[in-house]
């Protein structure tokens, strides 16, 4: 009992570690993008600032909002924490892993972008209506790309439980799998997209028309826009934990002693520092997309996952 | 003694539709009556189902009705037990419902008794056709039930439109009796007699087996509205009484899946993998195009009912899985995709029933069913917008509701591709598998299409902003359905192990594995390859949405929260004109999949008069409609009539000729009756 009590505990303090650390990460790939563009960069907790100033200040609703304006931003923020408990981040075969696999974790990620886009169309403007029509438009075309990837990994593991997963991949030890590398690419594809980040969306814009994921938010304001700005903080965490995961999970503790987990916590900061690094890479080289070209983007991601999908099946299975 | 009850989810409705005719001389009490006695037919079909699924027994009965020499044979086993509480269900929510929404029609022009009758006729006609244990009296409910929901699609047949739909519907209907009825006589062909026990102890060779397999699936296929013969559903539900939409949509196409089930895996027994092929592939295709066609409405009941297709669409794939796996010998995760198939159905049952309800609700207090013309119900009619949110959050497959729980089995099923050696099998399951994604994420845009267009934003009718809630008994009818779509989805362990029984009856093997962890844990295959916890889940949502809320909700002031104008651009001046459209919120997917529809899009520019370069005005028209017809159904229309022309020559007018062939008719039956 005492076992299982610390297991949970443990659990529980990778979550709250995983959702307080999540500011950190924006703050670091703004502070990468600043370096590749020559601009002088924020400190790297600026994004804990603007949460905590957010935090402080009153909440404003627009005329027209409705309960639904008001529930939206604590759902959000719980799904996409949910998502977060679902991923071995530090150490696996915690007991939260089992909660849900990696289709619930794409589920809950799915909830809060429903609830979202239905707090936008909740104030009865252009804008939200039209963010949120772009939004699902990006999404409907993201998330069975993203299945598929995620189909690939679990039929080379034979599960869908992302501890199981990753147990599977370390065991197997180095392999270079065709299947995998087509779909790390449509992953990281997705990635960009559903997060939000250029050449999408664009996250720093002022611009009503250009912006996606921003025109959603656009009416809110205090605590509500901070629990917001979290979640989608966190979001983007997720992604790269989960990128990491399936397709660099060496370093993670997959026993609970005291050095493995210190380990794993170093090489998971490892990880997503490159993570950050790469997007704001991505973010320096390539200029937002016309938003008609975010189709053809999405479909050579789907293309790709579909693509490792085959490769796994001729390739690697028929072996 | 559970005989008994079944015979009263039939009696009692059919009772229900006898008093239904007195409505007209005593039309409170019988309005009363009617309801109640429908809603105990329901909640005993419930019990009978429930029981005989706990228990899982299997009882027969015989009756002396009907035509001399063909007693009528009645069984209640597992299969008929789970339709029939599916079924009592969704009878008992819209009993609940129906008195309040039926008054519109009180002082109508036509007749409340013909509703009322035929409404318990036609619930009455299901439970029969799940009872029934032999052909004869299976098809005989089958046309009670096809022929008593015709004359409710044309119950308001003043408009032509209705009676165009329901020649539609009636057509179709007898197209797929039609066809059953031939599936059936192919193997009653190597039967001896007409029960269901003779035709499954029948040994009928491949060939005639397959064919046997395909006329079923093109009929019930028809019935239950896959993709290409779905034209009809979306003409017929919508232009019923929304009560009567739901019952359709929700149950009527359920029973036809139960008769595919029935006939496949009760009577054939031999499934073949390539059946399962064909349901598979069928199935994708109903659920993705049913799904894209439903984006394009606008009007809420007519896009219900493409969705109808798609969730047929899903049900189909399940089996379609379950067939495939148990062809190639793998009869446990074929088991898994029978279950994954029927908790589906449920589960559309549940939520599509409670979606026609609430479109009915709003119906009754605007009379309006196009969304262009709604907006901002959820200020007028609170309750009923959060039930109906709970439909939407269901039909969208998102966690922790219960159309997810169903999803997520029909993934796990299609994801064992791994036991199968044949590679194009293996290489379809997965496809399939991604499409169904794509539905899913299709099916979350539609509804956040139809919520937000229906229910969030200002009103941009008049109707809309004088509507009002409407009564408690609608009300507790929605309620009931959306309880339970909550109840199935967190928990789905306990659903399962009532669901089992069915398998064990056609499959003679259960999913032990999925409940070996306890009522909190699913873990279909095994807790290694899947495990969902959807008990804990909701336990961790409500925690963090309570901790959340305590923490930063503001207790101590006593001002409201400030309001103030939505961002204007500095314009001013918001008009409910200016918000998003539901035709504008589906632009960017009809940009995407454009080929899949026959477009008509027409933009009319009107310049000024006096200054040449100021436009007065825009208009812009858009036509959308199904590409099924031009391909499928004019050129057979064309080539029947081609036919009966040619055939009508024959028709000379004369006395003398008609008797000539009659007598030559006489002369070769002689011939070959000798």
């Amino acid at each position: 009992m005492a076992g299982s009590l610390t297991l949970w505990s443990l659990a529980l303090l990778q979550v709250l570690v995983f959702i307080a650390g999540a500011p950190l990460l924006t703050g670091w790939i703004r502070r990468v993008r600043s370096a590749l563009q020559n601009r002088a960069a924020p400190p790297i907790w600026q994004p804990y600032r603007e949460l905590a100033k957010l935090f402080r200040k009153n909440v404003v609703l627009a005329d027209e909002a409705s309960w639904i304006f008001r529930t939206t931003p604590y759902v959000v923020l719980a799904a996409t924490v949910s998502a977060a408990a679902a991923l071995p981040a530090v150490a696996t075969h915690l007991p939260t892993d089992a909660i849900a696999d990696v289709i619930v974790l794409v589920g809950f990620l799915a909830l809060a972008r429903f609830f979202l886009a239905l707090a936008a169309m909740d104030v009865g403007t252009a804008f939200g209506g039209m963010a949120a029509s772009r939004e699902m438009m990006v999404a409907s075309l993201a998330e069975p790309a993203m299945l598929i990837a995620v189909f690939t990994l679990s039929m080379t593991a034979g599960s869908t439980n992302l501890s199981t997963a990753v147990g599977y991949i370390l065991h197997s030890g180095l392999v270079l799998r065709p299947a995998f590398v087509f779909t790390l690419v449509g992953l990281l594809m997705v990635a960009i997209a559903e997060t939000g980040r250029l050449p999408v969306d664009n996250p720093a814009t002022h611009l009503e028309l250009t912006m996606i994921h921003e025109g959603m938010i656009l009416e809110y304001g205090g605590r509500h826009l901070a629990l917001i700005e979290w979640a989608s903080e966190i979001k983007l965490m997720i992604y790269g934990v989960l990128i990491a995961d399936l397709f660099l999970p060496w370093g993670i503790a997959t026993r609970l002693t005291v050095p493995s987990l210190l380990l794993g916590s170093i090489a998971l900061v490892a990880k997503l520092a490159f993570w950050g690094g790469l997007l704001a890479m991505v973010e320096t080289h390539f200029a937002k997309m016309r938003l008609f070209r975010v189709p053809e983007f999405l479909n050579i991601a789907f293309l790709l996952c579909l693509l490792g999908l085959l490769s796994h099946l001729i390739l690697e299975v028929a072996l | 003694m559970i005989l008994v009850l079944g015979y009263g989810a039939v009696v009692l409705p059919f009772a229900a539709a006898l008093i239904a005719l007195l409505s007209d001389l005593f039309p409170r009490t019988v309005r009363a009556g009617f309801f109640l006695l429908l809603a105990a037919g329901g909640g005993v079909s419930v019990v009978a189902g429930v029981g005989c699924l706990l228990t899982g027994g299997i009882v027969t009965g015989q009756l002396g009705l009907g035509l001399p020499g063909l007693a009528w044979h009645l069984r209640l086993d597992p299969l008929s037990g789970f339709f029939l509480a599916v079924t009592g269900i969704v009878v008992v929510a819209v009993a609940c419902y129906g008195p309040a929404y039926v008054r519109q029609y009180q002082n109508g022009q036509q007749p409340l008794s013909a509703l009322g009758f035929f409404t318990g006729i036609f619930v009455a006609g299901m439970q029969l056709v799940l009872l029934a244990n032999d052909v004869f009296l299976f098809m005989l409910a089958w046309e009670i039930m096809s022929l008593s929901s015709y004359f409710l699609v044309t119950y308001q047949h003043q408009h032509a439109a209705n009676r165009r739909a329901g020649f539609l519907y009636l057509l179709m209907a007898e197209g797929s009796a039609l066809l059953i009825l031939l599936a059936f006589g192919i193997l009653a062909a190597f039967a001896h007699g007409l029960t269901f026990g003779a035709l499954r102890a029948a040994h009928v060779p491949v060939e005639w087996a397959t064919a046997a397999f395909v006329l079923a699936l093109l009929g019930f296929g028809l019935k239950a509205g896959l993709v290409p013969f779905h034209v009809w559903l979306p003409e017929a539900h919508p232009v019923a009484p929304s009560h009567i939409s739901a019952l359709m949509s929700g149950l009527m196409l359920k029973v036809a899946v139960y008769g595919f089930i029935r006939f496949v895996y009760g009577l054939v027994v031999h499934i073949q993998w390539r059946w399962g092929l064909a349901v598979l592939i069928l199935g994708t295709v109903s659920a993705l195009f049913g799904v894209l066609y439903a984006i394009m409405q606008h009007d809420l009941k007519r896009l219900l009912a493409y969705h109808s297709v798609e969730n047929i669409g899903i049900i189909f794939m399940g089996l379609g899985l379950s067939m495939i796996f148990i062809g190639t010998g793998h009869p446990v995760l074929g088991v898994l995709g029978l279950i994954a198939a029927l908790y589906h159905t449920l589960n559309h049952a549940l939520f599509k029933s409670l979606l026609f309800l609430g479109s009915g609700a709003i119906l009754l207090r605007t009379h309006e069913g196009d969304l262009e013309h709604m907006g901002g119900l959820i200020r007028r009619m609170p309750q009923t917008a959060l039930l109906f949110l709970i439909g939407c959050l269901s039909i969208s497959a998102l966690p922790p509701f219960n159309g997810f729980v169903s999803e997520w089995l029909t993934f796990q099923t299609a994801l064992q591709v791994s036991v199968l050696s044949n590679t194009v099998l293996r290489a379809v399951l997965p496809v399939s598998a991604a499409l169904l994604a794509l539905t899913g994420a299709l099916a979350a845009t539609c509804f956040v299409k139809v919520y937000g267009v229906a229910f969030l934003g200002r009103s941009r009718t008049r109707r809309i902003r004088h509507a009002r809630e409407v009564a408690w008994g609608m009300r507790v009818g929605m309620g009931l359905l959306a309880l339970l779509c909550l109840v199935f989805g967190i928990l789905p362990t306990l659903t399962i192990r009532l669901i089992e029984s069915v398998p064990r009856l056609l499959l003679h093997r259960g999913l032990p594995s999925a409940s070996v962890h306890g009522w909190l844990w699913l873990t279909p295959v095994s807790a290694r390859v899947a495990s969902y916890s959807a008990p804990l889940l909701v336990l961790g949502l409500v925690l963090m949405l309570a901790l959340g809320y305590g923490l930063l909700h503001p207790r101590r002031r006593r001002a409201a929260i400030r309001r103030s104008h939505a961002w204007d651009c500095g314009f001013g001046g918001l008009t409910p004109r200016m918000q998003y459209t539901s035709t504008a919120f589906s632009m960017p997917i009809r940009r995407i999949f454009s080929p899949v529809w026959t477009l008509k899009e027409q933009t009319e520019v009107q310049m000024d008069d006096r200054e040449p370069l100021r436009v007065a005005g825009i208009r812009y028209q858009l036509q959308i409609s199904d590409r099924i017809w031009p391909l499928l159904y004019e050129p057979m229309a064309r080539g029947l009539q081609l036919v009966t022309r040619r055939i009508g020559r024959i028709q000379t007018g004369r006395v003398r000729t008609y008797l000539a062939y009659s007598f030559f008719t006489l002369l070769l039956l002689l011939w070959l009756v000798r």
